[in-house]
């Protein structure tokens, strides 16, 4: 089976994450501090709340360096994605720097935060086979990623301008949206998630 | 269906719960029995809603740890969005709403006697999880807010609220047609526009849906973001598909 290590850094959306995991067959461990890491097939960085929030709890927690080492599958959700990046201009907070670039506000948008589903234009990546090359997604946010290399931009989404629904560099994966609350598209992103962590623990 | 690029407008249905059942008034009394929180927001979900909105109506502190069970076992099953309020008033009770399982979480009372919860509230879990509540109830010109379920007039202006809930960091605002609820005779068009007109944030209507004419008003002559509703729904007076079906002849962009 594979064994997920579900980072909770306080105020997660940890209990759908993790739940939507389990759906799919995983085994999910709630991960506080550092040793929790050791011997999981993936990694997954939830998030709902603040950057800053986020990065302060991952700080005193001791979560950073182990983040920042982790050479396996990494999954971000949201706020989770948004500390993959270099800084964000939510409080003017440095990040994780996993993937190069910044998260900006989506100034153009006609209303925020942008609530609800849209449609998601996707490349060819693994984390959405079986779902062609448009779906709706649920979002719940007021900042995206962008990021410095754009081939690391795997989906789009547009809301008064087009921004990165979904960045990618390596095994570090992520979504803007929320797809423990995306109804069977984003149960499929969550096993598609688990399949390569699967892959990983195999090639090992 | 896909790939219009816009923005869904959002079908919620609504269940009061109290004692650990959904429960529907008219006008925000004489309640009846709807059935299991727990299974109703399964099959809502199976339906299409785009979202789920439990309220704890009773909203005692006796009360908390029942609405948080049946939240809990809700998230465990549905994979759609779960908005959970009552007796929310202090930041400790929204963590342990969203740990619970909860998407986002509405408040109320507790905003109108301490507004500067929504800064606290907003400050640490971000403004996209904070739903501000508002009970109106129609006055002279304008409507006054009502707290305590709808038991306990403000003396507030409710379009003023708005605009002062939604700056202080309010991500979303639930308006409440104290008036319409639960009769059937549609939502309060009036206050939802002068609300629209007042917030940059998105505004879901609730109160008096009866008809899928009414949600067409709603969404497109009011421009609301979403509509709410309770009866219709647990009643099976309209199924969420037909109603959905109903809004996209409308030319309203849904999620099918």
């Amino acid at each position: 089976m594979t064994r997920l290590a579900v980072i909770d850094h306080g105020a997660g959306n940890l209990v759908s994450v993790a739940r939507g995991l389990e759906q799919n067959g995983a085994a999910v461990e709630v991960v506080t501090a550092p040793g929790g890491l050791t011997g999981c097939d993936g990694v997954v960085l939830p998030g709902v709340g603040t950057t800053r929030a986020a990065m302060e709890r991952l700080a005193s927690q001791g979560l950073i360096a182990p983040l920042r080492d982790w050479e396996g599958p990494l999954l971000g959700i949201c706020v989770g994605l948004q500390l993959f990046f270099d800084t964000s201009a939510e409080d003017d907070t440095a990040c994780l720097g996993l993937i190069g670039g910044h998260v900006a506000r989506l100034d153009a948008a006609p209303l925020l935060p942008h609530i609800g589903w849209n449609d998601v234009t996707l490349a060819p990546d693994p984390l959405f086979a079986g779902l062609g090359s448009s779906t709706l997604f649920y979002f719940v946010h007021s900042y995206a990623p962008v990021p410095t290399k754009p081939g690391d931009a795997i989906a789009w989404s547009d809301y008064g301008e087009r921004f990165a629904a979904a960045a990618r560099s390596g095994n570090r994966v992520g979504v803007q949206f929320h797809p423990e609350r995306s109804g069977s598209a984003g149960l499929t992103v969550l096993a598609n998630f688990i399949a390569e962590c699967e892959r990983g623990r195999r090639a090992a | 269906m896909n790939g219009d690029g816009v923005l869904r407008k959002r079908v919620i249905p609504c269940l009061d719960v109290t004692a650990g059942r959904v429960v529907k008034g008219v006008r925000f009394v004489d309640l009846t029995d709807e059935g299991d929180p727990v299974e109703l927001a399964a099959r809502y979900a199976a339906g299409g809603a785009d979202e789920i909105c439990f309220l704890d109506i009773t909203a005692s502190s006796d009360n908390r740890d029942t609405m948080l069970d049946v939240v809990r076992r809700t998230a465990r099953n549905v994979f759609v969005p779960l908005s959970v309020g009552g007796g929310v008033r202090s930041v400790a009770d929204m963590r342990a709403t969203l740990r619970a399982g909860a998407d986002k979480v509405v408040i109320n009372t507790a905003a109108l006697a301490d507004p500067a919860l929504i800064d606290r509230c907003a400050a640490a879990f971000g403004r996209q999880c904070v739903v501000l509540a508002i009970d109106a109830k129609r006055r002279g010109d304008g409507w006054e807010v009502y707290s305590h379920g709808g038991r306990t007039g403000t003396g507030r202006d409710a379009v003023a609220w708005a605009a002062a809930g939604a700056g202080r960091g309010a991500g979303e605002l639930l308006v409440t047609s104290m008036d319409r609820d639960g009769t059937y005779e549609g939502y309060d068009l009036e206050l939802l526009r002068a609300i629209k007109a007042a917030v940059t944030v998105p505004v879901i209507a609730s109160g008096g849906a009866g008809s899928i004419e009414h949600c067409v008003q709603a969404l497109n002559g009011a421009e609301a973001d979403a509509v709410l509703a309770a009866s219709i729904f647990h009643r099976d007076e309209i199924s969420l598909t037909s109603l959905k079906t109903g809004l996209a002849a409308a030319g309203i962009a849904v999620r099918l």
